[in-house]
């Protein structure tokens, strides 16, 4: 936010939003650096991650139809298992990692793990969001980083949600791993207490059938917000600089 | 009178000292230990007591009882019955009645503390657990009696270990697993609908043996038989890994012996022996028979259901429809699909007008 902070003689009641800054400072603010580069190779990849599990788990629960021949000159079953299990430990590896950068990165990259539920103002844009989504606003607020209803969606679905796979998802591996196994031990525990191996499989099903929902929401709201809001979203987490199509201060 | 040992019993049964060594080493096998330790069971029989065991019945079937004599060595099983000292079992015992309640109490007051408590069957709880009457008494009455001085309690079956059929929705009596009643006692699950014969004399003959608990799982099951699926062990396994299924139960795929799992085999999602210890001698086990495995050592597995499909009813799985999980999905993403074309139109016509009218408020003024 270097470029918020070059007005030298700040009035004494700063605004506190980098837009109400710029305007303040008498800069037209038209580009913020949001997303750094791990968010943004973090959303890559996990994107391409639950694509992936989500077509092989599906066709875990439901096989192709059978194949002709021997047993021993095919391995389809297999592969899909494999590949579904090596896109799950990606997905895992990037989801620590990605909250290991929240520590790190920028305040931006906070945004997805918390959400200032005790601020009314927070709440405020929420339902204006809200409002905005049913029509019954005909202009959003500006965010430069997520707005309030994405916060809170994003929160639900790829915080809690993706940790849930995650847990169930391991529980299911060690299954297989055996006893013992250092999946076992972190993550065996969770089949006993969700109510058995048969539960979890079903659990962890309609687990991908939110993620699936979440995906339809998440892609029309970024297109439909990429033309309509008054900021950039698609080139927002490509390049990482979020630009506003106007420099209107609220 | 002290009680015989173990060798003792078995030679007055005309075991000879070669047999006795032979049955040593199976069972050391057959618990998954090493040949090193044949000598240490030998020894142990050789000087050992016989442990008490106390046998009661609860709600069940006596499926456990049949399958236990049923223990396929036949050396295991002339071993077994005679070694524990069977003292109380209503199914098998000579005596009845008043006689048969005096057993009971004398063992508990004689071996206070050291007699095991095989439990088969569940107590009901519901109306003073009026529904089991052993004696003139509930059932749950005559459990918490004998528990109390026991020096562990196996719970045999899926009646014991979880509740089982009786306890199935919408369980009437309210069947109660042992573990549920019992909070006091070491209690090892032997679950199973019934469990396998060999697998009841093993766990009982671990614990006189070695005169300690088998390493039990999370959930309280005897490690040596279901730290592992049907599933990882089954002899059509290969066929699952290739992608050749059962489609129905008529089909080529089924002839030719394929994986069960699409007529919904429980054996991914279920822990026991079958697979590898099968039943009757190791003459067979469902899925060798053609039918999947129906899971049930595994909790609730008559209320789970969906025996015949893979993916599990999710009325079953307490949701309260009926339908799977790809369907329930299927449903959710198809309206969420319509309601997101509907808004995308009502959004590219609120544009097209916001964009008519955006020019003359901006030359206006500029008000949102």
């Amino acid at each position: 936010m270097t470029d918020t902070s070059l007005s030298g003689a700040a009035p004494p009641a700063a605004p506190t939003t980098p837009v109400a800054q710029a305007i303040a400072g008498g800069k037209k603010l038209t580009t913020v650096y949001v997303y750094e580069a791990p968010v943004r190779l973090w959303h890559w990849v996990n994107a391409l991650s639950i694509l992936v599990l989500c077509v092989t788990g599906y066709l875990i629960g439901s096989p192709f139809p059978t194949l002709s021949g021997e047993p021993s000159s095919h391995y389809l079953m297999g592969t899909i298992r494999f590949v579904h299990f090596s896109a799950g430990y990606i997905l895992a590896v990037g989801f620590l990692g990605r909250i290991i950068w929240a520590f790190f990165g920028n305040k931006y990259s906070r945004e997805l793990f918390t959400f200032p539920f005790w601020r009314k103002s927070f709440w405020k844009g929420f339902f204006t969001e809200v409002q905005w989504y049913a029509f019954l606003k005909p202009r959003p607020l500006k965010f430069v980083g997520h707005n309030p209803l994405a916060q809170v969606f994003l929160f639900f679905v790829m915080v809690l949600g993706l940790a849930f796979m995650i847990l169930t998802g391991f529980a299911l591996y060690s299954e297989g791993t055996g006893l013992g196994s250092w999946q076992a031990n972190l993550f065996g525990w969770v089949i006993p207490l969700l109510g058995g191996s048969m539960q979890v499989h079903t659990l962890h099903h309609l687990g991908m059938w939110v993620i699936i929902v979440f995906i339809i929401i998440h892609v029309y709201s970024v297109i439909r917000e990429d033309i309509m809001s008054r900021q950039s979203m698609v080139s927002a987490i490509t390049n990482g600089h979020r630009t506003f199509r106007d420099d209107d201060p609220d | 009178m002290a009680l015989e040992t173990f060798y003792e019993v078995m030679r007055r049964q005309g075991i000879t000292r070669r047999s006795f060594l032979k049955y040593c080493s199976l069972t050391a096998a057959a618990l998954g230990l090493g040949p090193e330790f044949a000598p240490q069971i030998a020894q142990a029989m050789e000087t050992k007591p016989r442990t008490p065991v106390l046998w009661l019945h609860g709600l069940e079937c006596t499926c456990c009882s049949e399958s236990f004599i049923r223990s396929a060595h036949p050396l295991v099983k002339d071993v077994v019955l005679s070694m524990i000292s069977l003292d109380y079992d209503d199914t098998l015992m000579a005596s009845a009645g008043h006689q048969a309640e005096a057993i009971l109490d004398e063992v508990m007051t004689k071996y206070k503390g050291n007699y095991i408590l095989a439990v088969e069957g569940n107590p009901p709880l519901n109306e003073d657990g009026m529904y089991c009457i052993i004696g003139g008494k509930p059932f749950v009455d005559q459990l918490k009696k004998v528990a109390k001085d026991a020096k562990a309690i196996i719970s045999w079956g899926s009646c014991a270990s979880y509740g089982c059929v009786q306890a199935a929705r919408p369980n009437p009596t309210r069947a109660t697993p042992v573990h549920e009643v019992i909070f006091d006692k070491p209690i090892i699950k032997v679950p199973g609908c019934p469990p396998i014969a060999e697998v009841m004399t093993g766990v009982i003959t671990y614990m006189l043996t070695f005169d300690q608990l088998p390493a039990l799982d999370r959930q309280g099951r005897p490690l040596m038989f279901y730290s592992q699926r049907i599933h990882d062990k089954c002899y059509r396994r290969p066929h699952f890994d290739a992608g050749q299924y059962v489609e129905s139960f008529d089909d080529e795929g089924a002839r030719k012996g394929y994986c069960l799992y699409k007529v919904g085999c429980k054996g991914p999602t279920t822990y026991n022996a079958c697979s590898t210890v099968r039943w009757n001698d190791g003459v067979s086990f469902p899925i060798q028979a053609g039918h999947g495995c129906i899971g049930c050592s595994e909790d609730g597995f008559w209320d789970k259901g969906s025996w015949y499909a893979r993916l599990a009813d999710l009325k079953n799985s307490g949701f309260g429809i009926e339908a799977n999980a790809d369907q329930v999905g299927l449903v959710a993403a198809g309206a969420v699909g319509a309601g997101v074309a509907v808004h995308a139109a009502v959004s590219a016509l609120k544009r097209a007008q916001h964009k008519n009218t955006d020019g003359a408020t901006k030359t206006e003024g500029g008000e949102k």
